[in-house]
């Protein structure tokens, strides 16, 4: 099998996959917190600016979940064919609730009846809610595995998806994205909105530290495929206590209200919870909880080595690209929200 | 009714409301470019505040795009799992490519366009709008190359037997320049530049007859004709170049578009009528030996029927109908776009393009057509590939998530059926009340204090 750097293409892939999924996470993680927190904002103005916030900025933080959606078609069909049909009815959730959310953001601002935007107000956030639980919902369950049959066949129901652990990890996602959300919002806002959003900021950390410490119990005493790999690997050890370090940090920058560095920790400790969760499950990708032998992984799970070359070349061109103009978007939107003509 | 048809109804039905967004998006970013250009080229206020305005408008329907474009991303695993992982190894890259190459781009690039104004320069801003227009054409380029791949693969070799079987890319460029993709390509950007021109046309035409902020309205349609007349043009090359593709590539979907059953008989060219399955014939206005006139060139040479393909093969008899009867709506509507675009080019020579009241009556409608047009034509190239998902390898039939049933997608039919209807409503409305607030915010004479200008919280 052809390898570049020693490490062959369809873990490459997986490689590219998490990142992509890491750079959703951490990007429309802190639009999606910031949307849970909306409610708690009571004046139109301090509204208008945690909108605009993220007003620029939503749409191309969402662009990442399309690329993701096409690296995992293009390089893993297999398992994006499994999980899309085996959580439909989350997906079809999750797909309205992503309608409604944009409409939300873009209806809201263009009429002036209180009606009219306390209706939006009530959508963003409910949307912005149930789209992080859901996406807390889908982890959950590609953690603990699908009942999948030799067919890629899902043979179970929607009340097997929706079970204690993959709730915890729901809310969990919610937790973290709100505290994401919160020190993104602190960091765009001034005067009365940003020392309320500083008590936010500590809540939704307390919040988050809860979920945190009960999620770690609840995997290593519940889900011990996820334990095994840290056990036959010692130093991937380093990984969790990374992430715990990174947790601690961010808690640290809060009290000296460095909240632009507390926002680094929070994208960093993103990326470690899924790089986590990757570590654990590689190679396999899906497991199947009817027979360990019907395991997607990356190997059986992946395009030929041909497309993985194409679309590793994809990645090498397109990544760096996009990440340019991100950057440039979000170096021209800088610094605190100040409302004008063309605001939401 | 089963899970097949209840998912086809659902991809239709959702694959159909997004193409109302995309063509208006691609046609609107060329004309915007114009606009943008010409105010950096005069520095006149009309084109900043036309560009500002239609800015706004662009927002509003990329921002559907885009929300309703990502469920068809999605919608290829929920309720085609089969398919998902036959063509995944094909078909995914351009998808992926779609998404790293130009929907970033577009998107990126947006935020500036929308919120830009005061943070960039108009020069920067300019190069944002080159960037949006160009982003959303590179979406067409992947999207129509997936599609055309379907309609005529290359490239690939099949691998694996019955749940296992894939094709497997054996050549990229192969699979990217197929037989059909780039008179599809070609025809599908130019009919969306027509979406996109003739939104504007109406809108200005509704301006003009309104006697209301005329200078502008008259050139902004000025510019958008230009666009429309060499759009309407090209498109008759393009349509003739895609026929003569389908002939080649597609025979029993040319066959269905002319309701043609007999592989002996010279093809006649319908311009009205109705398809009789079982006599095999379709009453209607023709011109005789039409069809084989249009693909050879002479008065005698057959073109190859419905009946050269088993019925398993080909279009059912109620698909035959369907799609002669989108087909020819498409060609009657392109036939009329160019007759409107030259007439009113005719009448801005002579210098009477805005003195024709009931030329501007029509054209404040003709937003419909091409519309209609890009609708009814990609209804013809889906249905008129059936019962194939991929022309000649597999059965739609066969492309359905095996998990899948009805009662699933009977809760996912409803749920997209009343959010859609409610967004579309919801699009109308906003959509109405920017073109009756108009291209300029605020009248000179109705604002006595100039510095309530700058007051955001008004706005």
């Amino acid at each position: 099998m052809e390898t570049i750097l020693g490490i062959d293409l369809p873990t490459w892939w997986f490689l590219v996959l998490g990142a992509v999924l890491s750079g959703y996470a951490i990007l429309d993680g802190f639009d999606l917190g910031a949307g849970a927190l909306h409610l708690f904002f009571k004046k139109e103005e301090s509204r208008r600016i945690a909108l605009n916030a993220i007003g620029p900025v939503w749409d191309g933080n969402e662009v990442w979940l399309v690329i993701g959606g096409g690296a995992l078609f293009a390089g893993f069909p297999v398992v994006y064919a499994t999980i899309f049909s085996a959580l439909y009815e989350l997906f079809m959730v999750f797909l309205v609730m992503l309608i409604f959310r944009a409409i939300s953001i873009e209806f809201r601002s263009k009429e002036s009846m209180i009606w009219w935007r306390k209706l939006w107000d009530i959508c963003y956030c409910t949307s912005s809610v149930l789209l992080a639980l859901s996406l807390g919902l889908v982890l959950g369950n590609v953690i603990q595995g699908l009942a999948i049959d030799q067919n890629y066949t899902y043979m179970g129901t929607l009340l097997d998806l929706v079970n204690p652990y993959s709730l915890l990890i729901s809310v969990t996602t919610l937790a973290l994205f709100m505290m994401h959300g919160a020190i993104y919002l602190v960091m765009k806002t001034e005067n009365r909105l940003y020392a309320k959003l500083t008590i936010l900021v500590k809540n939704t950390t307390i919040f988050f530290v809860l979920m945190f410490s009960l999620t770690s119990v609840a995997t290593l005493l519940y889900i011990p495929h996820m334990v095994a790999r840290y056990k036959e690997v010692p130093y991937m050890f380093a990984f969790p206590v990374l992430a715990i370090l990174a947790v601690a940090n961010i808690t640290r920058q809060i009290s000296r209200r460095k909240y632009f560095f507390a926002f680094l920790s929070s994208a960093f400790v993103t990326a470690m919870l899924m790089i986590l969760v990757a570590v654990g499950l590689y190679p396999n990708i899906i497991l199947s909880t009817i027979d360990p032998t019907l395991h997607i992984t990356v190997y059986n799970g992946s395009s030929t080595e041909k497309t993985l070359k194409i679309m590793l070349t994809f990645a090498a061109i397109g990544v760096p690209l996009v990440g340019i103009y991100t950057s440039f978007v979000f170096w021209t939107f800088r610094g605190k929200v100040k409302l004008d003509e063309t605001s939401y | 009714m089963n899970t097949e048809i209840l998912s086809r109804i659902q991809f239709a039905f959702t694959i159909a409301f997004h193409y109302i967004y995309p063509p208006l998006s691609i046609g609107l970013g060329v004309v915007l470019v114009i606009m943008e250009g010409m105010y950096l080229h005069t520095g006149k206020l009309i084109y900043e505040q036309m560009v500002r305005f239609w800015i706004k408008i662009f927002a509003l329907i990329f921002g559907i795009g885009v929300a309703t474009g990502i469920v068809m991303e999605f919608e290829f695993g929920t309720n085609w799992a089969v398919y998902s992982r036959y063509v995944g190894d094909v078909f995914g890259s351009a998808l992926a490519a779609e998404g790293i190459f130009a929907f970033a781009l577009e998107s990126g690039f947006l935020g500036i366009l929308l919120f830009g104004w005061n943070r960039v320069s108009p020069r920067v801003h300019f190069f944002s709008t080159i960037m949006v227009a160009l982003g959303s054409m590179f979406s067409a380029i992947w999207i129509v190359v997936a599609n055309s791949w379907q309609q005529t693969p290359a490239g690939f070799k099949i691998e694996g037997e019955g749940m296992k079987a894939r094709a497997v890319i054996t050549d990229f460029w192969k699979m990217v320049f197929n037989p059909s993709s780039m008179d599809r390509l070609s025809h599908v950007i130019i009919g969306s530049f027509l979406a996109g021109s003739f939104l504007v046309l109406s809108v200005n035409a509704y301006y003009i007859l309104r006697k209301r902020d005329l200078e502008i309205a008259q050139a902004g349609f000025k510019i958008a004709l230009l666009v429309a007349t060499v759009a309407s043009l090209l498109q008759l090359f393009t349509g003739h170049r895609s026929a003569d593709g389908v002939a080649h590539n597609q025979p029993a979907k040319l066959a269905a578009f002319e309701g043609h059953y007999d592989s002996l008989a010279i093809a006649d060219m319908y311009l009205l009528g109705w398809t009789d399955a079982k006599n095999q014939k379709v009453t209607g206005f023709k011109i005789p030996a039409g069809l084989t006139f249009l693909l050879h060139q002479d008065f005698k040479t057959p073109v190859k029927g419905l009946n050269a393909f088993p019925k398993e093969n080909r279009p059912s008899a109620r698909a035959v109908n369907f799609v002669f009867q989108t087909y020819h709506l498409m060609v009657a509507i392109g036939m009329t776009l160019i007759g409107l675009t030259l007439l009113a080019s005719f009448l801005w020579w002579r210098g009477k393009l805005f003195q024709q009241k009931w030329l501007l009556q029509i054209f404040a409608w003709s937003v419909l057509l091409p519309q209609i047009g890009n609708q009814v034509g990609w209804y013809s190239a889906e249905v008129g590939r059936q019962p194939w998902v991929v022309y000649g390898l597999l059965r739609t039939s066969d492309a359905l998530s095996q998990s899948l049933k009805a009662e699933q997608v009977w809760f996912s039919l409803i749920m997209f059926t009343l959010v859609y209807a409610l967004l579309f409503v919801l699009f109308l409305y906003l959509l109405n009340k920017k073109i009756k607030h108009g291209p300029v915010d605020f009248h000179v004479e109705e604002i006595p204090d100039n510095s309530r200008r700058d007051n955001p919280i008004l706005n």
